[in-house]
């Protein structure tokens, strides 16, 4: 495929975001900040217990509130959307609770106001009763189904791998992926050495500094909502459904986004801003706070039993893999995560006989969905620290124990897809060498103990995916893109802007992005892992190139000599005798794929392999347990970067977010109840949390199906971080954490516990 | 609400101005409902993102804690007020230079707290900013780049008051 036609100049410029001036100026527009006229605020009362049959609902004192509009409840959402159950892969989330609650913070009822104040007062009024049922909350005891969630599962059918769950009873399973390759018993039972180990991620989530959004404005024939939304087309899609309408009578729109990190994907809160906008008949803003995040997604925790055979010469020959994900109330797209994921369990590692088993669960907990990663910085964790602990076992250094085991280009992965264009080598040397890995290093006497550590990942971008672009050069040459990549942050504006620029020879700046409105901009699957860059890129590029056939078409009906540069505008004016037409150019990309067989094989798994790594060094206090990174080191293989400056950034800020996951953050629950839902009691990474000396790199590599030679960022830095901590951990001070967060609490309790002096569980 | 209205008055980026606000109204409602100014936003609502950050007679305060009735007779400062005849401030030049955002929520609170901080340490180190803006948090984390703003930004102020 010919996609690096270089012209313009613009790819590989480091220019500053495109709407770089109205975020420092206040003035970029978000869904939050938005009032339309008429406008009522919703406020959510939401279920107290975990599991539990609805007795009654008490809305009688809340109505009664001076100020309110209505309170409604899931009997008034299905006078207008008879069924009211949405979800990317289930079909199983309620607008509204009916008949029973699945976690703490469903939402059971609804005020309406046009003071959210007085709304907010009213629902303080709404009594409701439950009968308590049992309620099941670890994805390992869910997967016994003692203790069932749901009734009987509901596959949306958008999925035809899910289609066979319908109507099946009796589980909490959601999907159980298989991958199956080679002969894994027989491997080990040849193995010199069989190492086994289990580990854990705890419950965290985006927490968007602009809160999950949505306003409806329901009118007979149509409707608009405005919502901070990753995946317009998607919420489009599934509202046409609840309506049972034709999709062009949906409209949503999606200006910048405060942050999305993979939340604000599918149904949020268009759903329930929708029906309340029907019953009402004015516009409704769902406004969610920072708290009532907590009970709304959040990622997967997730339970990973991980088994390794090693021959004499020190191969990995076998590879068993057991993960089990912790998908809350509903399933949202926790299928999606459990199979991708899947692909690449086993780790970037080059080994005959690989068995993977990865289990989606429902819980009673707060739903749980994409977050920068799509599962794999859970997965990354538990290998990337097993493939540590057998190095350190058998006295190899953890670096050639890797690198002697490596998937290389042109060898199967376990899907069995031939790797190509994957940088794990050049990637994993380059942590190296910036670590001085080869050199001693000082790990201490006192009680400050040095260590250091690395790991590197591999990941299957989620497909087949489909992206759509429109490129329209106006009459005087200024040129305008449709596309509905959602820039929530990332910079995906200004990267788009520069692929059309380099194909029509304009500056980047100089293109105009129009904002994201499905009456407007054609379909896009979502932006999400790390996709858009790839897929709308092309899409992009193939409408630019298609609009540069037009010009130069017209250029030979004009008769203009071959070569001529003449101005846009001057061809447009010939043709048209004054300044008017449009040449638009359209682009549609949508990349191969084989699903996989029963066995989990795929001779094409992904249009293209995410590459990354960490690597760390860290001070640990022994007579405290605190641990302090002293050096964050990402290096990415992200074929040719698009706008090096934002690549940088968007390693840095993606690596600095899985340190809070790493080290500190984590959803406390007591009972099913979040007991920790606010920034005062859940700690984000703030300016003390960034390492001192922080490094990001892209090592020099180029994506050859690529647009421009390029591929996706955003998940990337994630990958290796929490488990290059936790082997620094383990070669500072001999000790090794199978579980997140790494807290100073958890590293003294096993520093304790190595000297044989446990401490109590006080 | 039947809370009791009160009309107060203070200055608000270099104009006089009254507003009505009842007592449970905090700045944010106010600048936002009152004199449509959206700069600052409410995140966290317990004063610990820092995204609602207005300066309030100089002093960065939370606006989303700080009551209005308290702005009465205040001068009170937004980032609106910085480019209002078009020129960016210093701080909004380094902001952008630097690429110290990403999604751009927390970002007018940003450069309301370095603004604080260059009117007291014109010529901040490493520690003083972070310690100075350690009460802002960025969810995408661009702090290495906020720091090299900061600084870029002390520069660009120097440069500006001496040439």
């Amino acid at each position: 495929m010919a996609t690096t036609s270089v012209s313009g100049g613009q790819v590989g410029r480091s220019l500053p975001r495109l709407e770089a001036r109205e975020k420092v100026t206040g003035r970029a527009e978000y869904t939050h900040l938005m009032q339309l006229p008429g406008m009522l605020h919703a406020k959510i009362f939401r279920s107290t217990v975990a599991h539990g049959r609805i007795k009654s609902i008490d809305t009688s004192a809340a109505r009664k509130v001076p100020g309110i509009y209505a309170v409604y409840t899931s009997d008034d959402v299905r006078k207008v959307i008879p069924d009211p159950y949405y979800g990317p892969a289930f079909h199983d989330q309620p607008i509204l609770a009916i008949g029973k609650v699945h976690y703490v913070g469903e939402p059971v009822a609804v005020v309406l106001a046009a003071d959210p104040h007085v709304a907010d007062q009213a629902v303080q009024q709404i009594v409701a009763e439950y009968e308590e049922l049992p309620a099941v909350f670890d994805e390992i005891e869910a997967a016994e189904n003692k203790i069932l969630v749901h009734e009987e599962l509901k596959p949306a059918g958008t999925f035809a791998d899910l289609k066979h769950l319908k109507g099946r009873k009796g589980t909490n399973i959601a999907l159980d992926f298989r991958l199956r390759r080679g002969d894994v018993d027989k491997a080990f039972a040849s193995a010199a050495h069989v190492f086994e180990h289990t580990f854990r991620t705890q419950k965290v989530l985006h927490l968007a500094f602009e809160p999950f959004v949505a306003i409806a404005d329901y009118r007979n024939d149509s409707i608009t909502i405005y919502s901070a939304s990753q995946g317009p087309s998607i919420v489009r899609t599934e509202i046409a459904r609840l309506l049972g309408w034709p999709e062009n009578r949906v409209r949503i729109k999606v200006p910048y986004l405060g942050g999305g990190y993979g939340g604000k994907l599918y149904i949020r809160m268009e759903a329930l801003a929708t029906a309340m906008s029907m019953l009402a008949r004015r516009p409704v803003k769902v406004a969610l706070t920072m708290e009532e995040q907590f009970y709304t997604i959040t990622k997967h925790p997730s339970t990973f039993r991980i088994k390794s055979g090693i021959d004499k010469d020190g191969r990995i020959i076998a590879r068993k893999c057991e993960v089990w994900w912790n998908g809350g109330a509903f399933a949202d797209v926790g299928p999606r995560v459990t199979q991708k994921s899947g692909f690449t369990a086993s780790g970037p590692y080059d080994i005959d006989n690989v068995s993977i088993d990865s289990y989606a669960l429902y819980t009673n907990l707060t739903p749980a969905g994409a977050l920068r990663g799509f599962g794999i910085p859970q997965l990354v964790w538990a290998y990337e620290s097993h493939t540590d602990m057998i190095a350190r076992a058998l006295k190899r250094d953890p670096l050639e124990f890797r690198k002697q085991n490596l998937l290389r280009d042109g060898r199967p992965q376990a899907t069995g897809m031939i790797l190509k264009d994957a940088a794990i080598e050049k990637v994993l040397d380059r942590i190296a060498e910036r670590l001085n890995w080869k050199q001693p290093f000082d790990r201490g006497k006192g009680v400050i103990r040095r260590g250091r550590g690395l790991a590197v990942a591999l990941k299957a971008v989620i497909s087949p995916t489909t992206s759509v672009a429109i490129v329209n050069i106006s009459a005087d040459g200024s040129t305008t893109l449709y596309c509905g990549t959602v820039d929530m942050g990332q910079g995906s504006d200004t990267a788009m802007a520069q692929m059309v620029g380099e194909v029509l020879n304009m500056p980047a700046e100089t293109i105009r992005i129009v904002p994201r409105d499905t009456d407007v901009t054609p379909y896009d699957m979502g932006t999400l892992g790390s996709r858009s860059l790839f897929h709308m890129g092309h899409a992009v590029r193939l409408a630019a190139e298609e609009a540069r056939a037009k010009v130069a078409a017209l250029r030979r009906e004009l008769g203009e000599p071959e070569g001529s540069n003449a101005p846009l505008a001057d061809l447009f004016r010939k043709k048209y005798g004054m300044q008017a037409g449009n040449i638009v150019g359209t682009g549609t990309y949508k990349p191969d794929y084989v699903p996989p067989d029963a066995s989990g094989l795929t001779p094409n798994a992904t249009p293209f392999w995410m590459v990354a790594g960490s690597g760390v060094e860290i001070e640990v206090d022994t007579e405290t347990g605190h641990v302090r990174i002293t050096r964050l080191i990402n290096v990415a293989d992200v074929g040719k970067p698009i706008n090096p400056k934002i690549v940088e950034t968007q390693l840095s800020g993606a690596s600095l977010m899985q340190l809070g996951f790493s080290m500190f953050e984590k959803m406390h629950i007591d009972g099913g109840q979040v007991t920790n839902a606010s920034l005062a009691d859940y700690k984000i990474p703030g300016m003390h949390d960034v390492p001192l000396v922080m490094e990001n790199e892209t090592v020099d590599t180029t994506q050859e199906n690529g647009p421009f030679g390029a591929k996706g960022v955003g998940e990337l830095a994630t990958f290796g971080v929490s488990p290059a901590i936790a082997n620094a951990i383990d070669d500072a001070i001999g000790v090794r954490l199978t579980e997140l967060p790494l807290t100073a609490e958890a590293v003294f309790r096993a520093l304790r516990a190595k000297d044989n002096r446990p401490l109590g569980d006080e | 609400m039947s809370a009791a209205t009160r009309t107060i008055s203070f200055t608000l980026n270099g104009r006089p101005v009254t507003a009505d606000v009842k007592p449970h109204h905090n700045v944010v409602e106010v600048l936002q409902n009152q004199f449509a100014l959206f700069g600052a936003r409410e995140s966290c609502g317990q004063g610990l993102c820092g995204c609602c950050t207005v300066l309030v007679d100089g002093q960065p305060v939370s606006g989303c804690l700080y009551l209005a009735v308290f702005l009465d007779g205040a001068e009170v400062v937004t980032v609106e007020h910085l480019a209002e005849l078009g020129k960016l401030d210093p701080v909004q030049e380094a902001f952008i230079e630097c690429g110290a955002f990403q999604c751009g929520y927390c970002t007018p609170g940003f450069v309301m707290m370095s603004k604080a901080l260059l009117a007291q340490h014109p010529d901040p180190d490493d520690q003083q900013i972070r310690d100075y803006l350690t009460g802002n948090l960025c969810r995408c984390a661009a702090y290495p780049e906020i720091v090299n703003a900061v600084k870029m930004a002390a520069r660009k102020s120097k440069a500006g008051s001496t040439g």
